[in-house]
C-alpha cells in the first residue's frame, strides 16, 4: 500500500463516521429545524478551529444483538476549538445515530473531552439530543451518566460549564445540564422532564404534550431550569458566543477586557424613575445607562423577572449585575427570585466577575404560598450568596430599601465593599404606610378623622425616615449620591476595588440553605 | 415578556404599588383551609379495592380503601373514629393527587 492509498482509506473511513446516522435520518432531524450533531459544533466556534476526537470509537454493546450493529461515533462528537479566539472543550449527542443515546463508550467520550477541559482549565460546552440511557447496554449505561455527574460537579466553579438541550433530553439524563452554570434552550427543539408524557398518561391519565409539560418556554419561565431562551438553533449559537465574551477560561482567570464605551446617549438615567416610590419603571434602562457602549446580556430574562441578573461591561471589564425590577412585582424578593439571585452572585464570584446591586425593593412578596412554599430558606439563599462573596460587591441604593430585604441585598452589614445612594432613596424597616399605621396605631383610631390622621402620620414619618441621610449618618451608606454622578463613582469604586483581598476562615466547604 | 403590559397592584406594607404580574403569580394556589372530613389522595394513583359503603361506622386505624401508586399498594385509613358520609371513587378509577376520595364525619 502506498501513502496516498493510506491517505485515501483514512478518508473514507472518517466520511463513513461524518455520515452520522445516514440521509434519511439526518433528514428527519433537518425537518424538525434541527442541525446535525457536527453541524451545531461548526455553528458555534470558530471556522477552521475544530478538531474531533475518538471517531473511530465503537459502541461497547453485545447482548440483544447489538454486538454486529455498527453506530458511528457512538452517537456522540467531542472535541475541541475556539469562540472568538477562546479555547473550549465540546461534545454534541448525535440524535440520527441510535437517537443519540447513551452507552458505555458514548459515556466514556464524554468524560474524556470533560476531563481534558478541566485539566486544561477551559470552558465545556455540552450540546443535549438523545433518547436517553440505551437500553440494551443496561447498567453500563447508567454508570455513564453517574460518572458525568461527578465530573460536572468536580468541574464545578472551576471551569465554566454550558449546558444547550437541542433535543430530547429526559430521564437521569437532565441532571447534567442541572449541575451545569448556563442551560440553553429553543422553542419546539428543546423537551426535558423526568418523566415523559407517556408514562403520566398510564400512570395519571392526565395527556399532555411534550411542548407543554417540558419544553423550551417551561423551563425558560417557570422553572427556571433554563438560563437563555431563543427562537431557533442560530439565535441559540450566538447567544453562547456572548456569553463566553463575558465569562473567564476558568476560576483563576478574569474574563477578556475590551475597549471602554461611553453610555448611548439616549439613556438619561435622570429621567428613568420616578420619584414616587410606588410607580415602576424598567430597571434595565438604569443598567443600560451605565454600562459601556449601553450593552447589558440579561440571564434568565423570563423567570422570576421581578429581579434582574446579567453582565454588562463597565471599563472594559466584565461586570456582574443584580437589580430588583420594579416593573414585575413591584420588584419584591420571593422564593424564585431569591433563587435567581442567589445562583448568580455564587457564578459571579467563583468566576472572579465583581457584583454590583442596584435596590428598589418594598420588601419580601407576602402570601400563604410564599411562606408554605418555603421563602423562609430560599430568602436565605441570597444573604448567603452576598455574605460568601469575596469579589467586588457594590451596593447603589435607588428608592426602597426596606426590612430584610435592605440587609439581603448586598448590605453595608454583608460587608459590601461600597453602598451609594441617590437621594430618592428610602431605608427603613418598612415603607411610611405600613410604619405610621404601627407607630401611631393609637393616634390613628382615637382621632376624630382617622383617615386624616393616617394621612398626616405617614407624612410625618415619611419626613423623618423616608430618606437616606438616617442610614447615612450611621455610615451604612458610604456616600449619597446625584443619579447622573452613578457611572462615575461605580467606575471609581470598581478601580479601587480591583486588587481587593479578604479570606474568610477556613473551611471543607459552607453549608448554604440549598 | 412574561408580564402582561397592562397595570396591576401589589400590596407591601399597606402600600399599593403599580406593578406588572408574571404568570406563574396569577396561576399561584390559593390557599384554603383543609377539612380535616374529607379524605384527599395524598399521591395519584389508581384505585384498586373500597372497603367501607356509605353510611357505615369506621373505627379509627381501619383501612376504608387501596391506592396503588408507583406500583405500590397504598393502604389509605379512617384518620378517626366515625362514619363514611360518601364515597367519591370507583374500583379502577386513576385520579390525580389532591383528589377527594371519601368524605367521612367523626363520631363521639
Amino acid at each position: 500500500m502506498s501513502l496516498r492509498r493510506n491517505i485515501l482509506d483514512l478518508r473514507k473511513r472518517k466520511d463513513e463516521v461524518r455520515k452520522g446516522g445516514g440521509d434519511e435520518a439526518i433528514g428527519k432531524q433537518a425537518a424538525m429545524g434541527k442541525l446535525t450533531a457536527r453541524e451545531r459544533i461548526l455553528a458555534i466556534v470558530d471556522e477552521g478551529s475544530f478538531h474531533e476526537y475518538d471517531m473511530f470509537v465503537e459502541h461497547a454493546g453485545t447482548d440483544f444483538d447489538m454486538g454486529n450493529k455498527v453506530l458511528a461515533g457512538d452517537g456522540v462528537v467531542i472535541g475541541t476549538g475556539t469562540i472568538y479566539e477562546s479555547p473550549v472543550c465540546l461534545f454534541a449527542q448525535d440524535f440520527t445515530v441510535a437517537g443519540g443515546s447513551l452507552g458505555l463508550s458514548h459515556a466514556r467520550k464524554i468524560t474524556k473531552i470533560m476531563d481534558h477541559a478541566l485539566k486544561m482549565r477551559v470552558p465545556l460546552i455540552g450540546i443535549n439530543d438523545s433518547g436517553g440511557a440505551r437500553i440494551q447496554e443496561g447498567v453500563n449505561s447508567l454508570a455513564g451518566y453517574g460518572e458525568i455527574f461527578f465530573r460536572n460537579t468536580l468541574s464545578s466553579g472551576v471551569i465554566p460549564q454550558i449546558s444547550v438541550i437541542l433535543g430530547p433530553c429526559a430521564g437521569g439524563a437532565v441532571y447534567s445540564p442541572a449541575l451545569t452554570d448556563f442551560v440553553f434552550v429553543v422553542e419546539n427543539i428543546s423537551k426535558m422532564f423526568i418523566t415523559g408524557p407517556a408514562v403520566i398518561k398510564s400512570v395519571l391519565g392526565e395527556d399532555i404534550s411534550m411542548e407543554a409539560l417540558g419544553g423550551a418556554r417551561v423551563h425558560a419561565e417557570i422553572t427556571g431550569n433554563a438560563h437563555f431562551f431563543a427562537l431557533s438553533e442560530k439565535e441559540c449559537f450566538e447567544q453562547i458566543k456572548t456569553l463566553i465574551t463575558y465569562i473567564p477560561w476558568n476560576n483563576t482567570q478574569k474574563a477578556k477586557t475590551f475597549p471602554v464605551k461611553e453610555p448611548k446617549s439616549k439613556y438619561k438615567i435622570q429621567n428613568i424613575v420616578p420619584a414616587d416610590a410606588r410607580l415602576p419603571y424598567d430597571i434595565r434602562e438604569i443598567i443600560k445607562s451605565i454600562t459601556d457602549g449601553s450593552e447589558f446580556f440579561e440571564i434568565m430574562e423570563l423567570f422570576a423577572a421581578n429581579i434582574v441578573i446579567g453582565f454588562g461591561r463597565m471599563n472594559g471589564e466584565t461586570i456582574g449585575f443584580v437589580a430588583n425590577q420594579p416593573k414585575v412585582l413591584a420588584g419584591v424578593l420571593d422564593c424564585d427570585s431569591s433563587d435567581k439571585a442567589a445562583r448568580f452572585i455564587r457564578y459571579c464570584n467563583a468566576f472572579n466577575i465583581p457584583i454590583i446591586t442596584l435596590e428598589d425593593m418594598p420588601g419580601y412578596l407576602p402570601g400563604v404560598d410564599q411562606e408554605h412554599a418555603g421563602v423562609i430558606r430560599h430568602g436565605a439563599k441570597i444573604l448567603y450568596a452576598y455574605s460568601e462573596a469575596t469579589v467586588p460587591k457594590i451596593t447603589v441604593i435607588i428608592r426602597k430599601a426596606y426590612g430584610g430585604g435592605y440587609i439581603a441585598m448586598n448590605s453595608r452589614h454583608l460587608r459590601a465593599d461600597f453602598v451609594f445612594a441617590w437621594p430618592t432613596a428610602e431605608i427603613a424597616v418598612m415603607g411610611p404606610e405600613g410604619a405610621a399605621n404601627i407607630v401611631f396605631r393609637k393616634e390613628i383610631a382615637e382621632a376624630e378623622d382617622p383617615d386624616a390622621m393616617r394621612q398626616q402620620k405617614i407624612q410625618e414619618y415619611k419626613d423623618k425616615f423616608a430618606n437616606p441621610y438616617v442610614a447615612a449618618a450611621k455610615g451604612y451608606i458610604d456616600e449619597v449620591i446625584e443619579p447622573r454622578e452613578t457611572r462615575k463613582i461605580l467606575l471609581h469604586a470598581l478601580r479601587i476595588s480591583a486588587s481587593k483581598d479578604v479570606q474568610g476562615p477556613s473551611k471543607k466547604h459552607g453549608l448554604p440553605p440549598f | 415578556m412574561a408580564e402582561q403590559e397592562k397595570t396591576q397592584i401589589i400590596i407591601v406594607h399597606s402600600a399599593k404599588y403599580q406593578t406588572t404580574y408574571t404568570k406563574k403569580y396569577e396561576n399561584r394556589k390559593v390557599w384554603a383551609e383543609p377539612n380535616f372530613n374529607h379524605i384527599n389522595s395524598y399521591i395519584p394513583g389508581t384505585i384498586i379495592e373500597i372497603l367501607v359503603k356509605e353510611g357505615q361506622k369506621v373505627a379509627a386505624g381501619e383501612s376504608i380503601l387501596i391506592l396503588e401508586a408507583m406500583k405500590m399498594y397504598n393502604d389509605i385509613k379512617m384518620p378517626f373514629k366515625g362514619k363514611i358520609v360518601k364515597v367519591y371513587v370507583e374500583i379502577g378509577q386513576k385520579i390525580p393527587k389532591n383528589f377527594l376520595m371519601i368524605e367521612v364525619e367523626p363520631l363521639d
